[in-house]
C-alpha cells in the first residue's frame, strides 16, 4: 500500500522530515518497504516554444527544432520525438542541466551541427515510468520557467507500506495520518473539506434485501457535473499511488478511496436512480468493467437498479460496464457502503478479481465514513466542476449486520503486568484518545469506545497492543524472567546427538532430500505404495506423495552424486516418514537410513554394530524375513521379538539397475522412534576377574545352509558360565573344504570366576563344544 | 689351608677368556644368543667344570672352585650383555634405516584419509541454536510434521476461513474431511501440544521442519526449518520477551549485537512484534516474529490467561545457516551435492 507524504501532511501537521516519518511509521508497525522521492524539480529545464521545425536530408529519424525559451535567443535542438508541432510549448533542458538519470546535457551534435539542449519527455523528467514523446505543456504556458511550476507538480515522497492484516484502517491515508499525528502529538485534521452550500433534498430510494452481507448502503445525489480531465495534481497523485487517471469524476472517486479508505462508486443518476442490494440469482450474469461476463453465484452480492432489477455492479468488487458515467453525465448518485468482509473475499476469490475496493472491504471498512467520503468527493470535483452541488437527503440504509461501536475495557494493572511497564491511567487514556478511542477512567479500569474504523480491536489485548505501540516498543525495558526451569536436552535428544556423531565418525555425510516423492518412486525401490498419504494441492505432481521410507530420497541423492563423479559416498538421513494410519494423522515416526555406494552387507552390519555399541541397544538378525527392496540373499530384518526395528543389508540389484546406480549399495534403516526412546540404565561396575583366562580356537566345517549364528549359539551354550567372549575370527571357503560348506573358526575365551583353570577344565569345555557343534551339523576341521 | 688345583683355575680362566672372545666375535644378536648358550648351557665348558665340583672332597676347595665358576659365569654374562647392546644398537640403526618412510607420501595418499562425515548445515545450525537456548534455560520440544487444522491454525487463533490464513501458503494432505490435515506451515502447533502436555512453567524451544506451497528459489524452499520459542509462567511480560530476545542475540551472535522489536501482527500473539538484530556495523537483520501469547491460544493450550502469561518467538533456521556460511542459494543447501556438503566440517 502506497501513501504520499503530501496527503499525510494535509491531514495532519506532521513536524518531521520524510526520513523521520519513515522511522516513525516503522516504529508504529506500519513497515516502510520502500521510500521513493518523486517530482523533484530539475534545475535548468525551462518551458520553450517550438518556433519552427526542419528535417535534415541525412538524418531521417530526428528533427531539427528551433525553440524560443523567452529570452530572445533562438536555440537549435535535435529531437528524436515526433509528437510535437510548431507552436507547442515543451520542456527544454538547457546546456549543463543534470537530468534525473545523471546525464549532463552538453553540445552533442549530429552531422557536425550542435544541439543547444534537449527537449524532454515525462520519463526524462522523472515524472512517469512511460511516455510516448515529448511532454507538451498547456498552450498558454509562460516561457522560460520550470515546467514543474507550470504543471504544479509537487515534490513528494511515496512510502510503500507492508501493512499487517489487522490494520484495515491504514488502507486509507487517513488511518496512517491518525497514527502519525498521535505519534508526533499533533491533532489529525483529516482531508480538506469544502463542499459549498448543500443543495435541496434529493433522496434516492435504497432497498437492502441481503442484510447479512450489506450492513450499510448510502446514496447521495451530486449534480452540476461536467465530465472532463482531472486537475494535474489529482492525476499526478493517483499516478504516484499506482492508479491511472480516467476523468475528473472517476479520479475523484478513486482519490477519495485512497484518502479515506471508503471505496465508493458514482452512477449516472439519470440512468440509475433507485437501488436494490440483493444476492445474485442462479444463472444470472454480469459484465464487469473489465469487459468480462461473469457467471454469478448465489452468494455473490449485486447492486441493482431497483426499477429494472438488473445488476449494475458486483457489490464491493467491481462495477458493471453499462452503468458507467459518460461524457454527458450531469448528475451522479454517489454510493458509499459497508459490506461484510468474508463474503466480499469469497466473491473476489470466486471470480479472481482483486480490486482496490475488494481488498479494502475484505479487510473491513468504516461504516461511518460515507459522509466524509462524499464531502471529500465534492470538494475535489469543485475544482473542475464549479457548478457542482452536494444534495441534502442522503439515503443511509443500515442492516443489523452494520457493526456497532464496540466497548472494551482493560485494567491498568493488567496493562502494566502484561507489558512490564509503569504507566498512569491518564497516560493510557491519552494514548487511546489520540488515535480516536473514546475513553473513560473508573478506578483502575479504562473503558474505551473503539472507533468504527478499527474492526481489529475487540478485546483487552487489542487495547494493550495500541497502548504498547504508542508508548513505544523501544521504551519498554528489557528484563529476563526468573525461571525455575533448567535448560537441557531430553534423553532422546541426547541420544540423537550421540547417533549423529557416530555417523559422522563413520565418515558418512548427512543428506536432506525432499520428503515429497513422485508417484511410483516407492515402487521403484521395491516398497509398497498402498499406505501412502498424498498432498491434496501439490506444487507439482512429482512432489505429491509423502514418503513412507527415507530410501527413495537417499538413493536419488546417491545417484545424483554418482553422476557427478563422486562414486564412493556414504549418506545418512535422520527424518520423519508419514505412512497412512487409521487415525486422522499418519503413523509418523523418526527414521535413520544409511546408504553407501560400493558398500556391502558387511559395511551395513559394521555400521549397525557401531551404533548399537554407542547407544547400548541390540537386536536380533532375522534373515528369514527379507525386507522389501533389499537384496534377497544378502539382507536381514533387525528385530526385537515380533517388533521390526529396521533392516540391514544391500539394496536389491534389480532396484539398483532400475535406478541406474552402479555397483553394490549397502543399506541400514532403523526406526529411531524405538531406538532413541530407550533409556538404558546406568551400567553397574563388575569386579575384574583376575584369574588367568585361556583361549580355545576351534575351526568347524559346516554346510552353508546352517547359519553361523546357530553354531555360535550352540558353542556359547556348551561353554557355559566359563565363557567370557566368543569371536568368529575366520571364515574360509575353498580348497580343503567341501563345496557348499565353509570353515568357521571361533575363538572362545574362558575363565573361572573363583580359581585358575586346569588343563582338564579346558579340555572339558573343548569337548562339550565339539559335541554341541556336531549336533548342529558342524564337524571339527581336521 | 687347602686351595684348588692350579689346573682347574687355569681351566676356568681360559674358558672365560675364550668365551669372552667368542662373545665379542658374535656377529648378530642371534649369533650371540647361540654363543652364549654354548658357553653357559649344560654342555658348556663351565658346566662340565661345575659338574666335577661334586667330586672335590675338600669343602674349602669346593667352595673356592664354585665361587670361581660363578664369577666366570658372571663375567661371561657381563660381556654378553655389553656385546648385545653393541649389536642391538647396530641392528636397530640398520632396521630404522631400512624402514625409512616419506610421511608426506602417506599423508597425501588416498588410503590414509579418514574424512569425518558432515552434518547438514541445517543440523549444525539447529544444534548451535539449541545449545544457546539450553544455556538460557530452555528445554527442547518436538512435534509431528503432519498436523491437524486444529493445531496448525484453529488453536493458534486462526479459525476456519479466517482471512489471516492467506498469510501461509498451506499444503494440505488428502484426508476424509477435506482441509483437516496439513503439512505444518510453522512450528507453532508444537506450542499448543507443549501447553497441553507439559505442566507450566514452560521454557521451551521447538525446532523443526515446516512446509509451504512455495516454488523453490534462492531464498525460499517448500520444505524448510524454523525454531520457535515458548515461555509460559506467572507474570511474564512484554519486557521479558524483549530481554530474552536480547539475551539470545548476545549469546548467539556475539556481544557487539543488539536487538529491537517493532510492532507487527500475528493472530497467535498480541501485542505482536518483528525482531531485528543490529550488527556491530550498524546494519540490521530482520530475523523473525514474536509476541505475547494471545489469550485464545493459552485457552486452547488448556491454560487460564488470568493465571498464566507468556511469550513466543520464531525464526528461520535455514536463513541463519545461509547467513553464517555465506550460502548464495538455498537450493544448493538442499542439493545433497557432496561437493557442497564436504566444505562444512
Amino acid at each position: 500500500m502506497k501513501v504520499l507524504l503530501s496527503i499525510l501532511r494535509e491531514m495532519a501537521d506532521i513536524p518531521a522530515d520524510a526520513e523521520t516519518v519513515a522511522l516513525a511509521l516503522n516504529s508504529l508497525g506500519l513497515a516502510v518497504e520502500e521510500t521513493v522521492v518523486v517530482g523533484t524539480p530539475v534545475p535548468g529545464v525551462v518551458s520553450a516554444r517550438i518556433v519552427r521545425m526542419e528535417k535534415h536530408p541525412d538524418a531521417a529519424k530526428v528533427t531539427r527544432c528551433f525553440v524560443d525559451a523567452g529570452d530572445g535567443v533562438e536555440r537549435h535542438v535535435w529531437c528524436g520525438a515526433n509528437n510535437m508541432k510548431p507552436g507547442d510549448i515543451v520542456p527544454l533542458a538547457t546546456l549543463g542541466t543534470v537530468m534525473p538519470n545523471g546525464m549532463e546535457i552538453s553540445r552533442r551534435g549530429i552531422l557536425g551541427i550542435d544541439s543547444e539542449g534537449m527537449l524532454c519527455s515525462e520519463v526524462e523528467l522523472g515524472l512517469s515510468d512511460e511516455s510516448s514523446g515529448l511532454l507538451i505543456l498547456p498552450p498558454d504556458s509562460p516561457l522560460g520557467i520550470s515546467p514543474f511550476d507550470i504543471l504544479g507538480i509537487e515534490h513528494d515522497v511515496v512510502f510503500d507500506l507492508d501493512l499487517t492484516r489487522n490494520r484495515a484502517d491504514c488502507w486509507g491515508h487517513l488511518g496512517v495520518a491518525r497514527d502519525l499525528a498521535a505519534h508526533f502529538g499533533v491533532p489529525v485534521k483529516g482531508p480538506h473539506i469544502q463542499t459549498g452550500e448543500l443543495g435541496d433534498v434529493k433522496s434516492l430510494p435504497v432497498e437492502i434485501s441481503a442484510p447479512e452481507q450489506c450492513g450499510m448502503f448510502s446514496i447521495t445525489q451530486v449534480s452540476g457535473i461536467s465530465v472532463g480531465p482531472s486537475p494535474r495534481w489529482v492525476a499526478s497523485r493517483l499516478a504516484q499511488l499506482g492508479m491511472r487517471s480516467i476523468n475528473n469524476v472517476v479520479d475523484a472517486s478513486n482519490l477519495v478511496m485512497l484518502e479515506t479508505n471508503q471505496p465508493n462508486h458514482a452512477y449516472d443518476a439519470e440512468v440509475v436512480s433507485s437501488f436494490l442490494v440483493r444476492c445474485a440469482k442462479a444463472g444470472e450474469t454480469l459484465t464487469t468493467l473489465d469487459g468480462q461476463t461473469r457467471n454469478l453465484h448465489a452468494d455473490d452480492l449485486l447492486i441493482c437498479d431497483a426499477k429494472t432489477g438488473a445488476g449494475v455492479g458486483l457489490a464491493g468488487v467491481m462495477g458493471d460496464l453499462h452503468s458507467e458515467i459518460t461524457e454527458t453525465t450531469n448528475t451522479l448518485a454517489f454510493e458509499a457502503a459497508w459490506f461484510a468482509p468474508d463474503p466480499i473475499r469469497f466473491t473476489s476469490n470466486r471470480h479472481g478479481i482483486r480490486s482496490e475496493a475488494s481488498v479494502r472491504f475484505e479487510r473491513g471498512t468504516d461504516p461511518e465514513a460515507w459522509k466524509l467520503a462524499v464531502e471529500r468527493f465534492v470538494t475535489i470535483l469543485r475544482e473542475t466542476c464549479p457548478e457542482v452541488v452536494l444534495h441534502a437527503g442522503t439515503t443511509v440504509s443500515k442492516s443489523s449486520e452494520c457493526p456497532a461501536p464496540v466497548v472494551v475495557s482493560a485494567s491498568v494493572a493488567r496493562i502494566e503486568k502484561l507489558l512490564g511497564i509503569a504507566i498512569t491511567p491518564d497516560k493510557i487514556s491519552h494514548i487511546l484518545n489520540s488515535i480516536g478511542f473514546v475513553t473513560s477512567i473508573e478506578g483502575d479500569v479504562i473503558t474505551s469506545i473503539v472507533p468504527t474504523w478499527r474492526p481489529d480491536c475487540s478485546q483487552d489485548v487489542d487495547l494493550i497492543e495500541e497502548v504498547a505501540r504508542h508508548f513505544g516498543y523501544d521504551n519498554i525495558g528489557k528484563t529476563v524472567p526468573n525461571s525455575t526451569i533448567h535448560g537441557r536436552l531430553s534423553t532422546m535428544q541426547q541420544r540423537r546427538r550421540v547417533l549423529r556423531r557416530v555417523l559422522v565418525g563413520l565418515g558418512l555425510d548427512e543428506a536432506m532430500p525432499s520428503p515429497f516423492l513422485a508417484p511410483g518412486d516407492l515402487q521403484m525401490v521395491g516398497l509398497p505404495e498402498d499406505n501412502v498419504l498424498r498432498i491434496a494441492n501439490p506444487l507439482v505432481a512429482d512432489e505429491s506423495v509423502l514418503r513412507t521410507s527415507l530410501r527413495p530420497g537417499l538413493l536419488r541423492s546417491l545417484k545424483y552424486n554418482q553422476s557427478h563423479r563422486a562414486p564412493r559416498i556414504g549418506l545418512w538421513e535422520i527424518g520423519h516418514v508419514y505412512p497412512k494410519s487409521d487415525e486422522q494423522l499418519p503413523n509418523e515416526s523418526e527414521q535413520l537410513a544409511i546408504v553407501v555406494a560400493g558398500g556391502s552387507a558387511h559395511t551395513a552390519l559394521s555400521q549397525w554394530s557401531a551404533i548399537c555399541d554407542a547407544l547400548s541397544v541390540g537386536t536380533q538378525l532375522d534373515q528369514t524375513r527379507v525386507p522389501q527392496g533389499l537384496h534377497p540373499t544378502r539382507s536381514a530384518t533387525l528385530a526385537r521379538g515380533k517388533t521390526v526395528v529396521g533392516v540391514v543389508g544391500e539394496i536389491d540389484p534389480v532396484v539398483l539397475s532400475e535406478l541406474g546406480i552402479d555397483g553394490r549399495v549397502s543399506v541400514l534403516e532403523v526406526n529411531l522412534s524405538i531406538i532413541l526412546n530407550e533409556d538404558p540404565k546406568p551400567v553397574q561396575a563388575r569386579d575384574i576377574n583376575r584369574f588367568p583366562s585361556s583361549d580355545i580356537d576351534l575351526a568347524f566345517v559346516m554346510s552353508d545352509d546352517v547359519k553361523a549364528e546357530t553354531l555360535q549359539r550352540a558353542l556359547r551354550q556348551a561353554a557355559g558360565k566359563r565363557l567370557v567372549s566368543i569371536d568368529l575370527f575366520d571364515v574360509y571357503r575353498g580348497k580343503g573344504v567341501e563345496e557348499g560348506s565353509r570353515s568357521l573358526a571361533f575363538r572362545l575365551r574362558i575363565q573361572e570366576s573363583s580359581g585358575t583353570l586346569t588343563d582338564a577344565d579346558i579340555a572339558s569345555v573343548q569337548e562339550s563344544c565339539i559335541a554341541a557343534a556336531q549336533k548342529v551339523g558342524a564337524s571339527l576341521r581336521g | 689351608m687347602a686351595t684348588s688345583s692350579p689346573s682347574e683355575k687355569d681351566q676356568v680362566t681360559n674358558a672365560v677368556a675364550s668365551g669372552v672372545q667368542a662373545i665379542q666375535a658374535a656377529s648378530s644378536s642371534e649369533d650371540l644368543k647361540n654363543v652364549l648358550s654354548s658357553l653357559v648351557g649344560k654342555k658348556g665348558e663351565l658346566a662340565s667344570i661345575k659338574a666335577t665340583l661334586g667330586k672335590v672332597s675338600d669343602i674349602e676347595i669346593r667352595k673356592q672352585l664354585g665361587q670361581l665358576v660363578n664369577d666366570a659365569l658372571g663375567q661371561i654374562q657381563h660381556a654378553a650383555d655389553a656385546r648385545s647392546r653393541e649389536l642391538l644398537a647396530g641392528e636397530f640403526a640398520q632396521q630404522i634405516e631400512a624402514e625409512r618412510v616419506d610421511l608426506s607420501e602417506l599423508a597425501l595418499s588416498e588410503s590414509v584419509s579418514r574424512r569425518r562425515g558432515r552434518m547438514h548445515l541445517v543440523t549444525q545450525s539447529t544444534e548451535r541454536l539449541e545449545d544457546v537456548f539450553i544455556g538460557l534455560g530452555f528445554q527442547i520440544a518436538e512435534g509431528p510434521e503432519v498436523e491437524t487444522d486444529f493445531y496448525n491454525f484453529e488453536a493458534l487463533n486462526v479459525p476456519p476461513s479466517h482471512p489471516a490464513r492467506s498469510m501461509w501458503d498451506t499444503l494440505f494432505v488428502e484426508s476424509d474431511v477435506e482441509g483437516s490435515v496439513v503439512l505444518r506451515t510453522h512450528t507453532s502447533p508444537v506450542q499448543i501440544r507443549v501447553m497441553q502436555e507439559w505442566p507450566p512453567p514452560i521454557y521451551a524451544v521447538m525446532p523443526g521442519r515446516v512446509f509451504r506451497k512455495e516454488t523453490p528459489d534462492a531464498t525460499h524452499m517448500p520444505v524448510f526449518h524454523q525454531i520457535e520459542g515458548l515461555v509460559i509462567d506467572k507474570g511474564i511480560t512484554f519486557a521479558d520477551l524483549a530481554g530474552t530476545i536480547e539475551s539470545f542475540t548476545k549469546a548467539f551472535f556475539g556481544p557487539g549485537f543488539t536487538s529491537r522489536l517493532r510492532p507487527s501482527y500475528f493472530p497467535f500473539t498480541e501485542p505482536s512484534a518483528e525482531f531485528d538484530i543490529r550488527r556491530p556495523d550498524g546494519s540490521w537483520i530482520e530475523l523473525g516474529g514474536c509476541g505475547m501469547v494471545h489469550p485464545h491460544v493459552l485457552r486452547a493450550g488448556g491454560l487460564d490467561p488470568n493465571e498464566w502469561s507468556g511469550f513466543a518467538f520464531g525464526f528461520g533456521i535455514d536463513r541463519m545457516a545461509k547467513e553464517r556460511h555465506g550460502v548464495a542459494d538455498l537450493r544448493d543447501m538442499y542439493s545433497d551435492d557432496i561437493r557442497f556438503t564436504e566444505q562444512f566440517s
